[in-house]
């Protein structure tokens, strides 16, 4: 039966679902993990790295992390070619918000106008949708700290914690567990830490499966968008217990 | 011939602008309201033709309007300053606006701001600003009677200066003015300096 509807992306089934919108979200379900939390003095990403080749040659620190404006940054799950372009259409939205209006544009805004796009796919076609999920960690002046997550259909929401990618349910559940309102930042890192290496099919949590970025406001006002280094991370993971000390030096 | 000034104070911006519509050498009306409430806590005095200046106040107007149903949150004072420039700047090349603009607000962050803008689009920021023929003799004596953190009895001191200064020393000086205020509370009209008013035609 679904045969006759689910080559189309803009076309309803009998039941009311469109398919390649499910199945667009089904393929993010293999993507690396990603979670986002939300602390009282900042944002939280970490992610899972996929590719972990020795001789691959990365231009960037970071595989699943990408910094949009100033202000904000994403962490993305699912197709990474289809997420470049979006990535590409946000930085240009931000950038022209500034221009209009010498201010940063405000992050439920960008998230918005990337949903927008993406929205798209789903209405009036293309050949699929975007098979991205999103989360956006960022701070504006008036609603401070924010995490939102989007999917392939378009759909945001705004999250005190929030996970994508394989194994995305399990990791959310731990999250509603152990997620507590006016936790730190370096609680929220110990916290993502924790869920990730939890959900993880890999036995072992090591530093170059991982990345973790950060974004806060420094005592100057400025806000800042950090990636964590291999290095502070393997130690941060020795200190959250994830990983034995002794099994790093053998 | 038009007058339009302004000064921030105290937590307070306060604009004043000339009443008078005028076209050759013919008055037309003299309560022409120049000041438009741009949104809750913003003023935008303008001066230039008068079409232009009317078409591209409330264009402004709605857009902020727009911005701020869209996106539940308003803009700054600021923002709404730079859309505005950009948007004479783009206007520019093409079909320009003849207007000059003052616009005035307040932000719980910045406090009260006033921003200069001209029909080339240049912005500024300032403490006190002016257009027209008016603007000879309130810029000279905001620039010896202007302090910052003035009260609103010495703005409206001020500004009363200038109206005077005007009607009395410019040869084509417009008889009213409408003076309005933006602060914490809010924008709204704060007097009107009238000498002469439509006179009413008795019932032939």
């Amino acid at each position: 039966m679904s045969r006759r509807y689910d080559s189309r992306t803009t076309i309803f089934s009998p039941e009311g679902r469109l398919y390649q919108v499910e199945y667009a979200m089904e393929a993010i379900g293999n993507a690396g993990t990603a979670i986002g939390i939300l602390s009282k003095d900042g944002v939280v990403l970490v992610g899972e790295k996929k590719v972990t080749s020795k001789l691959l040659q990365t231009s960037t620190s970071t595989e699943k992390m990408y910094k949009i404006d100033d202000h904000v940054a994403c962490a993305v799950a699912g197709i990474m070619s289809d997420a470049n372009i979006l990535i590409n259409t946000a930085r240009v939205q931000a950038q022209r918000y500034t221009f209009a209006y010498q201010e940063p544009m405000p992050v439920e805004q960008l998230v918005q106008s990337l949903c927008d796009t993406k929205q798209g796919y789903t209405q009036f076609g293309g050949l699929r949708p975007f098979g991205v999920s999103f989360l956006f960690a960022g701070w504006d002046k008036n609603y401070g700290f924010q995490l939102y997550m989007s999917d392939p259909s378009g759909n945001y929401g705004g999250w005190k914690a929030a996970a994508i990618g394989a194994n995305n349910q399990a990791a959310q559940s731990m999250l509603k567990q152990d997620y507590k309102d006016e936790i730190t930042r370096e609680e929220a890192v110990q916290l993502a830490l924790k869920v990730l290496s939890k959900t993880m099919d890999s036995t072992s949590l090591t530093s170059d499966k991982l990345e973790l970025a950060e974004v806060f406001v420094l005592p100057s006002g400025k806000v800042k968008y950090q990636v964590c280094s291999p290095d502070a991370l393997s130690k941060l993971l020795v200190k959250s217990g994830v990983t034995q000390p002794a099994a790093e030096a053998s | 011939m038009e007058s339009i000034f302004g000064l921030v104070g105290d937590g307070f911006a306060v604009v004043a602008a000339d009443t008078s519509a005028v076209h050759s050498i013919l008055v037309h009306k003299s309560n022409e309201d120049k000041i438009m409430v741009l949104d809750s806590h913003k003023l935008v005095a303008a001066s230039g033709e008068p079409g232009d200046r009317v078409q591209f106040t409330e264009y402004i107007q709605k857009n902020v309007a727009l911005y701020q149903f869209r996106n539940g949150i308003p803009l700054t004072t600021a923002a709404a300053a730079n859309f505005t420039r950009g948007e004479l700047a783009t206007a520019l090349r093409k079909n320009p606006y003849m207007v000059n603009i003052l616009m005035a607000g307040f932000d719980k962050e910045a406090g009260a701001s006033l921003y200069y803008i001209d029909y080339i689009a240049s912005l500024h920021k300032v403490e006190k600003g002016a257009f027209g023929y008016g603007s000879y003799f309130a810029l000279s004596l905001m620039d010896r009677h202007y302090h910052s953190g003035m009260s609103v009895e010495e703005a409206i001191d001020l500004v009363d200066k200038c109206i005077i200064e005007i009607r009395s020393r410019l040869v084509v000086a417009p008889p009213n003015f409408v003076i309005k205020i933006v602060d914490k509370d809010g924008a709204r009209e704060y007097a009107w300096r009238e000498s002469i008013r439509d006179a009413s035609v008795a019932a032939a």
